[in-house]
């Protein structure tokens, strides 16, 4: 179900959302983000369970399971090279969307010196700046000023062009000044961004009625002077053809979007957590669906891949990752002797009472 | 020609703003009305794209900087007093000062605070915050106390692909002047005899600088020679000439406008306590506002920052010991 708010709104719309007035994305787009969804899942199920069996792993593991569609559909409708994606903490389905190696998410779990990060930082922390992908850091709703800059940069160098720059958060991220100031700010700006908020009614333990007291994030579109869309997170279709817009307007001068997808994380906040807080009644909701063999089921009644394609995708898939987790665990980790232990790129400026 | 502090790092983003299309200034009220200080008068109008008027929004005018340098730009931000930087602590110290380090991508942004105090600003108006910052990794701290440096230390900040905190002090923005600016300046790190001595070192930096020279001037009366070392940028800071005046003195009295927990005059002693105790003569010394809040009537003001005459009664007793 998709819910659009208009500037200037006056109520969230529904659109009916019945099989036949249901416009889904291509059928190309749809086995894309599907794809990147199960790679997602399976490349997560066995960094979960890497996590529990110990040793390889250092420092946490932050699932997307339930979230992947919700992910996947925004980063498809970008382009490595031209546009901005800043994936966050359940991003892994995004972030291989857009076209983040697989590589970069083994090599800085499992703290290869060859990943992007090197061992300076792990798990979901990483990025590549240069290529349309920062690298986020802990501090929950600082991406959103970020990406404005990077694209406020491009405008005033006359390369904007096509570029959209996408940010996602989670509910509780959206309770951060750091959020406020950086979608206003994008805001004054009318800069062709995508905010994608993933409310997945938890806040590691806390639920939303204990984030905020509006009765549905979307009503801060309003606010924020932004076009907002509402969206079942579950349902990759609805997910695409919201995304599918909303970049759409972006990128046709209506500024910043806000898009809020609807579901349940499911799994802990992290693999230490086991989620005990959740009510098993939301579980058992809509809201608890999974969003992959949903997707399955779909492409399966459209016929869009047949059993044996089914299989070989899962196969094809699955080396992928097998062939990443191997190669990234035979890597060195990081010496601390080559270290250079200079925070400045500026090498002279460096310290040698720190540095000695 | 005769130019003042702050007219200097008006020309000094002038200057920038017109050798590199990359620059641009974000900032409170600079467009138009020309800053809260006049720091950046008539810029719009000559580079009008390139001088933007931010909203309150401290943490993300950092943000905005920090995407725009991954970008290739070379963002001015003004914070409108250098104690509002306290809003945007999270993204200066964690993502701009880690930037580099995590990614290997450098984070070219200058944050141009106006800082220290003035007569009647009270407690939010008026701090210095060089040791705040200079605890965190990856900053680089630039402390300017005269118009010269003030004009060449921001080009050279802007110049930089490390992010810098520019602590610009308001005291010295209008009493401050110079007759012309030299073509050229000492590079940022190294640290300057202000006023050679042989008795005592004192090592300061910005509005503080002029103070400890007050003091050095008055101790002349008694005979006394006094070093003054003006540290310019106190990170990185100058270790080998902080110690080189200590070899001569003998005795260290350091001077900072913040406060006295931890920060530069802390971080000056320990050094030299480390690898020059042997050229101690005495107990080395520091200087600093009082540890409260900084007051807003001038009488307390005055007594709670160190003065010229608070820096000579302390190097008086330096002396003695
Ligand atoms: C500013 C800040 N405060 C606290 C945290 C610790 N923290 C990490 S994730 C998280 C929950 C985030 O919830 P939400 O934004 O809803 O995202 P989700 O984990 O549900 O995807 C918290 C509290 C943080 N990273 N940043
Ligand atoms: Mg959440």
């Amino acid at each position: 179900m998709i819910r659009c708010l208009r500037r200037p709104p006056t109520a969230i719309v529904k659109t009916p959302a019945t099989a036949s007035t249901k416009k889904h994305s291509a059928k190309e787009s749809f086995l894309t983000a599907y794809r990147h969804m199960l790679s997602a899942r399976l490349l997560e199920d066995r960094l979960a369970t890497l996590y529990r069996a110990g040793g390889k792993i250092v420092g946490g593991v932050y699932l997307s399971r339930g979230q992947e569609a919700f992910s996947a559909a925004l980063a498809v409708q970008l382009k490595k090279g031209r546009d901005i994606y800043a994936g966050l903490i359940r991003d892994q389905a995004g972030r291989m969307a857009f076209g983040e190696p697989l590589l970069d998410t083994t090599r800085t779990y499992l703290g290869s010196a060859l990943g992007p990060m090197r061992g300076r930082d792990g798990n979901i922390h990483r990025g590549r700046p240069k290529e349309g992908m920062p690298a986020m850091i802990s501090h929950l709703g600082t991406s959103i000023s970020v990406v404005a800059g990077m694209l406020l940069a491009r405008r005033l160098q006359g390369r904007l062009g096509d570029t959209v720059g996408a940010a996602s958060v989670g509910d509780g991220a959206t309770s951060t000044g750091a959020f406020h100031e950086g979608l206003n700010m994008a805001a004054v700006e009318k800069l062709p961004m995508v905010i994608a908020i993933a409310n997945n009614q938890f806040a590691y333990s806390t639920p939303t009625s204990r984030q905020f007291a509006c009765a549905d994030l979307i009503e801060r579109a309003r606010g924020y002077g932004v076009e907002g869309y509402k969206v079942d997170g579950t349902d990759l279709g609805d997910c695409l053809d919201v995304f599918e817009k909303a970049v759409e307007r972006a990128r046709h001068g209506h500024g910043p979007q806000m898009i809020v997808g609807t579901l349940l994380r499911l799994s802990g906040h992290g693999e230490h957590d086991d989620a005990s807080y959740v009510p098993p009644q939301m579980r058992q909701s809509d809201l608890g669906r999974d969003c992959l063999p949903a997707a399955e089921k779909t492409i399966r009644s459209g016929k869009w891949l047949s059993d044996s394609e089914f299989d070989s995708l899962r196969i094809e898939v699955q080396q992928e990752i097998d062939q990443a987790f191997a190669q990234s665990m035979q890597e060195p980790a990081p010496d601390p002797y080559k270290e250079t232990w200079s925070s400045f790129s500026t090498l002279e400026l460096a310290d040698g009472w720190q540095v000695r | 020609m005769s130019l003042t502090y702050l007219e200097a790092i008006r020309e000094a983003q002038y200057e920038a703003l017109r050798r590199d299309p990359n620059v641009f200034l974000y900032g409170q009220d600079i467009g138009a009305f020309g800053g809260a200080f006049k720091a950046t008068k008539r810029l719009v109008d000559e580079f009008p794209k390139r001088v933007l008027d931010a909203p309150i929004s401290e943490d993300a005018m950092v943000g905005v900087a920090i995407g725009a340098a991954l970008e290739g730009a070379r963002p001015i931000i003004e914070m409108q007093f250098a104690d509002f930087s306290a809003c945007g602590f999270n993204q200066i110290v964690n993502h701009a000062g880690t930037h580099y380090w995590r990614t290997g991508v450098p984070c070219p942004i200058v944050i141009r605070l106006p800082s220290g105090g003035t007569a009647g600003s009270g407690p939010f108006h008026s701090q210095s915050m060089e040791s705040v910052y200079a605890h965190y990794p990856g900053l680089v701290i630039l402390t300017p106390a005269t118009v010269e440096d003030a004009y060449h230390m921001l080009l050279d900040a802007v110049a930089l692909d490390d992010p810098v905190i520019f602590c610009e002090h308001k005291f010295l923005y209008y009493h401050l002047k110079a007759d012309s600016l030299p073509d050229e300046a000492m590079p940022i790190g190294k640290a300057r005899i202000a006023r050679p001595g042989r008795h005592a070192t004192i090592v300061t930096y910005s509005a503080m600088v002029h103070e400890s020279i007050r003091a050095a001037e008055e101790l002349q009366h008694d005979g006394y020679q006094i070093e003054v070392v003006d540290l310019r940028s106190v990170k990185p800071m100058d270790t080998e000439t902080i110690l080189g005046s200590v070899a001569r003195t003998g005795r260290l009295l350091c001077v900072g406008e913040s406060f006295p927990w931890g920060g530069v005059c802390a971080e000056v002693i320990a050094r030299v306590v480390a690898d020059g105790f042997h050229l101690l003569d005495a107990p080395p010394q520091r200087l600093n506002s009082k540890d409260t809040p900084i007051p807003y009537h001038p009488n307390l003001w005055r007594a709670h920052r160190p003065t010229a005459l608070s820096i000579a009664a302390a190097l008086r007793k330096l002396l003695q010991d």
